[in-house]
Formats: structure tokens, sequence, C-alpha cells
């Protein structure tokens, strides 16, 4: 029952063409440690599934989405996302837009193995008009037209939280979960990511609320101390905002990608850790005031 | 209303943001964006107390946040309200949003996607975020800070990405009766829907604006509202109240060159 695994070995199920799954919330919880390793990896042609951040603008940087079905890419602090605005532009990347609602209702369609959920959002707008989204009349006397969102279904899901048990028990601490849980119930199979772990939690009642999401949705559990850097882990540690800047700033600098991954991803976690000023430094990047 | 009081131009769009929320009762009031939230905290703290507000993250609030850091303010938390419950709130048409799109057409539709082609679009924004599903299911109202034509475009904006009363974006078996766009606040006006068929029509004109002005940077036909009159100005007491809710000034940043709220010559656009 023991379902730890290194970032490599989680990173080695997948296979090119594979549709992926991330949880967290633009720059907030994402799983940033498994990202780098994706980067490091040669898989290619993903369908990529989230709630963009950092992790999608930078799979685009280095070629790895094939198609991205999103609500929005965004930094926050830092509103464009520079690779996701960048590809999209040159039209790189097939895209499936759609309302950030409709999004985690196809999750959640996924998770209950229906092939889709009735919804209202989405009607009337160019998100039908872009998308292969047909819709559907109730069937009782109202006869409404109902926009059919298809379920999401992914065949990986990688998620980070602030703790977990090598048997795949999970907390998620912030004051929101996001929909990390529909991330986890619409996936094939899911890893996380954890910040702190332990052989096997033992919770008072008040704690154990903070898991979201089963243990028998979880496959495999890497450790990833800072594994949500530059992305926020509230309440560990808030987004690296210098370090977004940097980011950001490759996307319009002379061979900027090549430079980022030569300075931050390609010499390993340790590396990145060092790079960004250690552990320690990192664990105390303030939380932002919204 | 009018008094002597200076103020700027922000401070104008502010009390005029939060008069689109005026009346609403218990529902959840989102501005987006420093100068809608504060219009939703100004109406919360004046007019319309019922409002729900959140501290822009996933906790609600009885008394608004101030914007920016907050020293030793503590917020005084009265419940939750996070993404998963937000969609609950929305879906069941309990809100009221500010948001502040890069086009809106005549028929009130918005972009937040792209401008230009959709496949090769010559501007990737944010991408349609929750537009679809809050303009179709609850109150909305607009802020557009540099009032123009490429934001207030002809014909259709170029992806929408929030429903409008466009008649052919609609099928009679689709509930188009749960939508309303409310007002529209620019830094030249206020704006409603009040013509016929939901027509746009000019309900205030900001101080030392004409109507051929606002026509001028408008890429549709604009109608007058029988009573449009000046933009109100803040009260003193909407002022301190406005001061108290943002004591870093933000909104002295939130438009170029911080710009009075009457216009002097020097000022004119």
């Amino acid at each position: 029952m023991n379902k730890q695994m290194t970032t490599v070995e989680a990173v080695a199920q997948l296979r090119d063409g594979m549709t992926i799954g991330f949880g967290g919330w633009g720059p907030r919880r994402k799983p940033m440690a498994i990202v780098r390793e994706i980067l490091r990896s040669d898989v290619k042609d993903l369908t990529v599934v989230a709630y963009g951040g950092p992790e999608v603008g930078m799979l685009c940087a280095a070629g790895k989405v094939k198609k991205l079905i999103f609500g929005f890419a965004t930094l926050d602090a830092i509103p464009l996302e520079p690779w996701f605005r960048k590809v999209r532009q040159a039209g790189e990347i097939e895209v499936m837009e759609l309302d950030e609602g409709m999004f985690q209702w196809g999750l959640r369609a996924a998770g209950m193995r229906l092939p889709f959920l009735p919804t209202r959002c989405g009607l009337a707008t160019d998100v039908t008009t872009h998308n292969d989204l047909r819709t559907i009349k109730s069937p009782y006397d109202d006869g409404e037209e109902l926009l059919a969102m298809p379920a999401l279904n992914l065949d990986m899901a990688f998620i980070h939280v602030n703790k977990a048990d090598k048997l795949g028990n999970t907390l998620i601490t912030g004051s929101d979960p996001y929909f990390d849980h529909l991330v986890a119930r619409a996936a094939e199979r899911c890893i996380v990511s954890t910040d702190e772990l332990e052989d096997k939690l033992e919770l008072d009642a008040a704690t154990a609320r903070f898991n979201t999401f089963e243990r028998y949705l979880v496959q495999g559990v890497v450790h990833a101390p800072m594994g949500a850097h530059p992305t926020m882990c509230a309440p560990n540690y808030g987004w690296d905002l210098n370090h977004l800047k940097r980011y950001v700033a490759s996307a319009s600098d002379e061979n900027g990608w090549q430079v980022y991954m030569d300075e931050f991803i390609n010499g390993g976690e340790e590396a990145y850790q060092a790079a960004n000023g250690g552990v320690e430094a990192m664990g105390k990047l303030p939380l932002p005031t919204f | 209303m009018t008094t002597n009081c200076e103020f700027t131009l922000a401070e104008l769009m502010i009390v005029a943001a939060s008069e689109a929320f005026r009346g609403d009762g218990e529902i959840l009031a989102s501005g987006l964006g420093i100068i809608p939230r504060l219009g939703a905290s100004l109406a919360k703290m004046t007019h319309t107390p019922e409002l729900l507000m959140t501290d822009s993250e996933s906790l609600l609030v009885e008394e608004p946040i101030p914007v920016g850091p907050r020293g030793d303010y503590v917020p005084k938390y009265s419940g939750y309200m996070s993404f998963e419950r937000v969609f609950e709130c929305v879906w069941g048409g309990k809100r009221h949003a500010m948001i502040g799109p890069t086009q809106v057409d005549r028929f009130g539709q918005t972009n937040l996607s792209v401008v230009g082609d959709y496949n090769k679009p010559k501007v990737a924004m944010l991408g349609v975020r929750g537009l679809p599903g809050n303009s179709i299911n609850h109150i909305n109202s607009l802020f557009v800070p540099s009032h123009n034509t490429r934001a207030f475009v002809a014909g259709e904006v170029d992806m929408v990405s929030g429903v409008g009363y466009n008649p052919a974006r609609w099928t009679e078996d689709m509930r188009q009766d749960l939508m309303e766009i409310r007002h529209i606040v620019t830094n030249i006006c206020v704006m409603d829907f009040g013509g016929p068929d939901h027509a746009i029509r000019v309900r205030s004109l900001h101080p030392g604006v004409t109507f051929e002005e606002v026509q001028a940077n408008t890429g549709f036909e604009l109608l007058k509202a029988p009573d449009m009159g000046e933009t109100a100005h803040p009260t003193a007491e909407q002022l301190a109240i406005i001061a108290q809710l943002d004591p870093h000034n933000l909104r002295a940043r939130q438009l170029k060159d911080n710009p009075p709220g009457i216009r002097t010559a020097s000022t004119e656009q």
C-alpha cells in the first residue's frame, strides 16, 4: 500500500498524446515539481486540461501541448500568461475554450461516469461556435434547450497538496480546495505531489475535514517540498513574484525559454531550489493579499 | 447629491459603480478590479447593506475589506464562499458582478478571450473565464475605464464570451429571462440597456462630457435616456467611506494621470 514514488517515476507513466489534468487554479497550488519533470522528459502531444497558470504556459513553451482545454490562463498578479499568449497568438495549439463553470461540470460528469451534464453556461456565446458542443432539450414539459457539457475524461491527473501520507490520504489546508477533488475523480490515474509526507496520517476530526478526495483515487504520492513553487501553496507559502517575472521575461528574451530551462529546470529539483534561494527562503514567501 | 467637495474621476466612477448595486438585496456583490470592488463595497456600506461580499478569496465578510495591504486591519469573517460555492451561487442567480471586458457591443455581448481571428488571434487575453456562465445566470454590470471605439465595437465583439441581448444568438427554447445587464460605467458616462429591445442608452454624463463626445467614442448608435443628466457627484460622506475602504489610495492609480472629477480645460481629452 506504499504509493510513494519519485517525480521521474510519476512522469514515466505518461505517454505521448495523453490527456492530463492539473489541479490548482491559476498561480495557486500547481504541481510544479511534476511539471518541471515533464519539461525534462520526452513526452509530447499532450492534451492539457486546467484552470491554467504557469504550468500551462511552461508546457506550451516546451512544445508539449497539442491541445489545451481551459477556461483561462493567468498568473493573477500578472494577468496575461506570457507563453500561453505567445503560442495561442501564433496559432500553434488547438484549444477547447470553456466557461469556468462548464469546466468543473465536465470534470464532474467524468467523475460520475456520465457522458454529459446539462447547463445553461455557454449558450448564446462563441463557446458553442468554436467547440463541438451540442445542446439537448429537456424531456420534461418545460422543453428548455440546454447545453450538454461533455465529460472531461482524463488519462492522468496531477495535484499538489499540503500534506499526504504514503497510502494516498491527502490534506489541502489552504482556505479554498479549488476543484482538485473533481480533477482526481475525472482521471483514470491520479498522482499527487505533497509538501509534507508522513507514513500514515493520524488526525483529529477537525483536521481530517481538510481531506477532499479519497485515497482510492490516488495511485502515486511524490514527496516534493516547495513543490508548488513558483505558485502559491496557502497557508504555507505565497507565489514567487520575482520568479514569475523572470519566467514572463523568457517569453520576450532572445532564446528565452532555453535560458530559463538551463537556469532553472535542466539541473533537477535540488538545483532549482538552490537557484531560488533554497527551501528555507522559498518557504517564507508571503501570501498575497487579494 | 451635488456638493462642493473636490473629487477625482475615479471617485466619481466608484460612486457610479455603487449605484449599479442599489436595491439588489441579499445577493453576492462582486466587483472585479479596484474601482468596481470599491463601488460594491460602498454600496454595502451605504444604501444596500443586505449585499453579501467576500474577501476576494474564499470567505464571506459583513464589513467590506479595505483594498491593498491590510496592516493592522483584521477581517471579520461571517461565512465561507469557496470557488465551488461561487458556481452554485452563480447558477442559482444570486449574484451581481461588475466586470471589465475588453470589448462590448451594442447587444451588451462581452469579450475577454481574443481580439482578431479566433484561430490565430492578434491578441490573446485571459480566456472566457466565467463570462458565459455569469452572463446567462445573474445580473452583470460592465466597467470600461477607457471609453473608445476599440472597447465599444461596431458589429459584434470578436469572440462572444458573455451573452447579451442579441436575438440571433438565442433560440426560443433557451431561458433568456434569467440574464440582466444593469449598468455600464465608463470614464465618461454611465449607460444602461433601457432603450427599445434593450438598446443601450446614456443615463448620465460625467461632468464636462457631452453626449456627442460619448457617441463619437462608441462604435454603435446610442440613445439618450429621457432623464439623462450629470453623473452624481460623490458626497463628503461617500468620499470619507471611500478613503476608509482604500487607505493606500490605489484608486489614484486606476486611471491615467488620475484626472479630477470635474474637467478643467487642461484635462480635456
